[in-house]
């Protein structure tokens, strides 16, 4: 077992800053699939329709029956360890800087066998006896799916062994002893993050306000105090205010929060002109531009920085980003303008190693979604699914019932939710 | 003494050639006998804006962004883009920016006289007010102190409110004291109702200008009638100017302002540049 992570030493200036080598990215179009589960949390491997054979490695036709229909299904990944080594060389760039590195051969209970990493709690067979394990997937640096076998017990219940191992910390985005900017805390949901990542350990917590004169009542003064804090001027909808900040530390953040959004509850015709839409446009989209310019290369820059290195973004979205909510139509045409930048930032992005973490929740109990029956996602629910992601090394996560539902439903087909949308949301 | 003597001064510059009027004021004025003061605040993303209830139609604040500089969008130069509404900074107001003034003749910044746009300006000082009360309103008891000090309020003239308000922004960069929001709205100060209207009615000003965010009180929506200045003001065809700054450096009496709006068809205001002429 791994002992906790150390706060690092202060960096050495003179020496220089390591940059990313990524771990091995080529896959199959059909080995995405692993990707595709991994990137949600989920371990998935291609179950035979026809033979019910659980498959592995990825396949185009079943080995045993010949069947073309392999859908992909959830796995619970316990299995046995067979047999474990550890890599002492490596002509592999990444895992050069990362020697030893444990590897294994588990069996799981579901048939296959696979190769995986191991996790520094997963014990060595001992003689014959092979050693119960857990396999989870989880997305490398590279954002491509692993495997790695750790303990049997639920990982995602343990978070301190999971956190601390130096491997998982690689694959995840612990903000333990990370420095986060957290761009709005005059909203619920900005202040339930940063208390969240008050809580986690994170070394500091930079949290931007705009339009200082509106804090009255605005819960700021809640969070202000946190020992981690500290409140700095951040107005996304304004180009020079976002580069101030990034020159001020965009050479220190770690982990970039941009929860900065407006929400307005207008379609086409429930409002006259376009200064609501322009503005959504100009804070969800266009903020979300301005940040990723002025913060993005020096994070880039920073993301083989130690063992507190440079390693995620993550974009409050909305589920309406998938599919127009028609009430709220300009907000959700925003959101969809965003949901695309973040696929182009998360491209940019991923030749640094830097994770780009999409969230797609429903509505969130909060004033502009005062008119919308329950059920709503709390601003704490929403911050903790966050705090889960980047823990687990997720790309994409649709916080609470109301966004999964939608999110099955928009997987299963766009139209049917499109028009299920457009007739209220029910 | 001194009426006599200003009074035999207007009869020579009534009788004097306009051409030699102008040449001795372009004398005065590179000589420095005349003082420009600037009262503008400068046109910056971070300057205060406009605060309305979210679900309503916004001002837009202050924006900029390079179009290059001398760089690979533009070797050679240096250029922004910027936005803004008509009531940012700054700024304008003209009749029709107020229902009370929205069919008034020659009411928009485009069609407003620009004789307008050159007026004397009388200023009270209600520095000391504000200071112990940050809603402060203007009386007419003021007004008429100042006359008594400092003689009739000539129709046509400005009235400038002089609270320093503006220091909290100047000279302390304090957007939060500068708008000073609590709970119950915006504390800043401005006209009563009965002192406007005695502007308007009984003196013919030509528009009134504060320090503040707006020519009302940042209460003035709780006044009767709401927001008075911009009710009585542009009712009357009068104008208004906000976010004026270095008042204390104009006399009570004697300054010439110079404060032309942009030309915007059909604009109810405008961000600009507002200068005073000082003996």
């Amino acid at each position: 077992m791994s002992p906790p992570v150390a706060r690092p030493k202060r960096k050495n200036p003179v020496l220089r800053t390591r940059q990313i080598n990524l771990p091995p990215a080529a896959r199959s179009r059909v080995a995405l699939g692993l990707t595709t589960a991994a990137a949600m949390g989920r371990f998935e491997l291609q179950q035979c329709a026809q033979c019910q054979a659980v498959l592995y490695p990825p396949r185009e036709a079943c080995p045993r029956c010949a069947s073309v229909r392999l859908p992909w299904r959830a796995q619970d990944g316990a299995g046995s360890l067979l047999a474990g080594t550890t890599l002492h060389h490596s002509n592999d760039l990444f895992f050069r800087e990362r020697l030893p590195w444990r590897l294994g051969l588990v069996k799981l209970d579901a048939g296959p066998t696979l190769m995986v990493h191991l996790h520094s709690g997963a014990a060595l067979p001992n003689g014959r006896d092979a050693t119960r394990v857990r396999v989870i997937a989880r997305l490398d640096r590279a954002g491509q799916a692993v495997l790695i076998a750790t303990p049997p017990e639920d990982p995602s219940e343990d978070t301190t062994t999971m956190a601390n191992d130096p491997m998982l910390r690689e694959m995840s985005n612990d903000p333990k002893l990370r420095k986060v900017l957290v761009t709005d805390g005059m909203t619920a949901v900005g202040q339930a993050l940063v208390r969240e990542f008050a809580k986690a350990g994170a070394e500091l917590i930079w949290v931007g306000h705009a339009e200082p004169w509106k804090q009255h009542g605005s819960g700021l003064d809640t969070i202000a105090s946190l020992p981690a804090v500290t409140l700095v001027p951040l107005d996304v909808t304004d180009g020079r205010s976002v580069q101030a900040l990034a020159g001020e530390i965009g050479g220190k953040v770690d982990i970039v929060v941009n929860n900065a959004e407006v929400h307005r509850t207008f379609g086409i015709a429930a409002r006259r002109g376009t200064d609501v839409a322009k503005l959504e446009m100009e804070v969800n989209y266009f903020g979300a531009l301005r940040l990723a310019q002025s913060f993005g290369p020096a994070l880039a820059s920073r993301s083989a920085d130690g063992t507190a290195n440079a390693c995620a973004w993550v974009n409050l979205l909305s589920i309406y980003a998938l599919a127009n909510f028609p009430p709220h139509g300009t907000y959700s045409a925003s959101k969809a303008a965003a949901h695309s930048l973040a696929q182009c930032q998360r491209a940019e992005l991923r030749g640094a190693g830097i994770r780009v973490v999409n969230v797609f929740p429903g509505p969130i109990d909060d004033a502009w979604n005062q008119n919308m029956p329950p059920p709503k996602l709390a601003p704490a629910a929403l911050a903790t699914a966050v705090m889960k992601a980047l823990r687990d090394g997720v790309e994409d996560v649709y916080p609470g019932d109301v966004a999964h539902e939608w999110f099955e439903r928009w997987r299963d087909d766009p139209k049917v939710l499109e028009r299920e949308l457009a007739l209220g949301g029910a | 003494m001194a009426a006599n003597a200003t009074s035999r001064k207007g009869a020579a510059a009534a009788t004097m050639p306009a051409a030699q009027l102008l040449s001795l004021l372009a004398g005065a004025l590179a000589g420095g006998r005349i003082r420009v003061v600037d009262l503008t605040q400068t046109l910056a993303p971070e300057f205060p804006q406009i605060a309305l209830p979210p679900e309503m139609g916004q001002c837009w604040p202050f924006r900029i962004e390079e179009v290059s500089r001398y760089d690979e969008r533009g070797p050679g130069w240096y250029w922004n883009n910027f936005s803004c509404g008509e009531h940012t900074g700054t700024h304008f107001d003209a009749p029709i920016h107020w229902v009370s003034g929205k069919d008034l003749p020659h009411g928009s910044v485009d069609t407003v006289p620009v004789e307008h746009f050159i007026a004397a300006a009388c200023v009270v000082d209600c520095s000391a007010q504000a200071a112990a009360d940050p809603d402060y309103l203007l009386t007419v008891a003021d007004l008429e102190a100042f006359e008594a000090a400092h003689g009739r309020i000539p129709a046509g003239a400005w009235l400038l409110m002089r609270t320093d308000w503006s220091r909290r922004w100047v000279e302390q960069r304090d957007a939060l004291a500068y708008q000073n929001f609590d709970d119950q709205g915006q504390h800043t100060p401005g006209p009563s109702s009965e002192a406007v209207r005695w502007l308007v009615e009984e003196r013919q000003v030509l528009g009134f200008g504060s320090e503040a965010i707006g020519t009302d009180a940042g209460q003035g929506a709780h006044l009767r009638p709401p927001y008075p200045c911009h009710t009585f003001m542009h009712g009357a065809g009068r104008y208004g100017l906000q976010c004026l700054t270095n008042l204390d450096q104009l006399p009570p009496t004697g300054s010439v302002l110079i404060c032309p709006p942009l030309k915007i068809q059909r604009g109810s205001g405008s961000p600009l540049r507002v200068l005073a002429l000082v003996p």
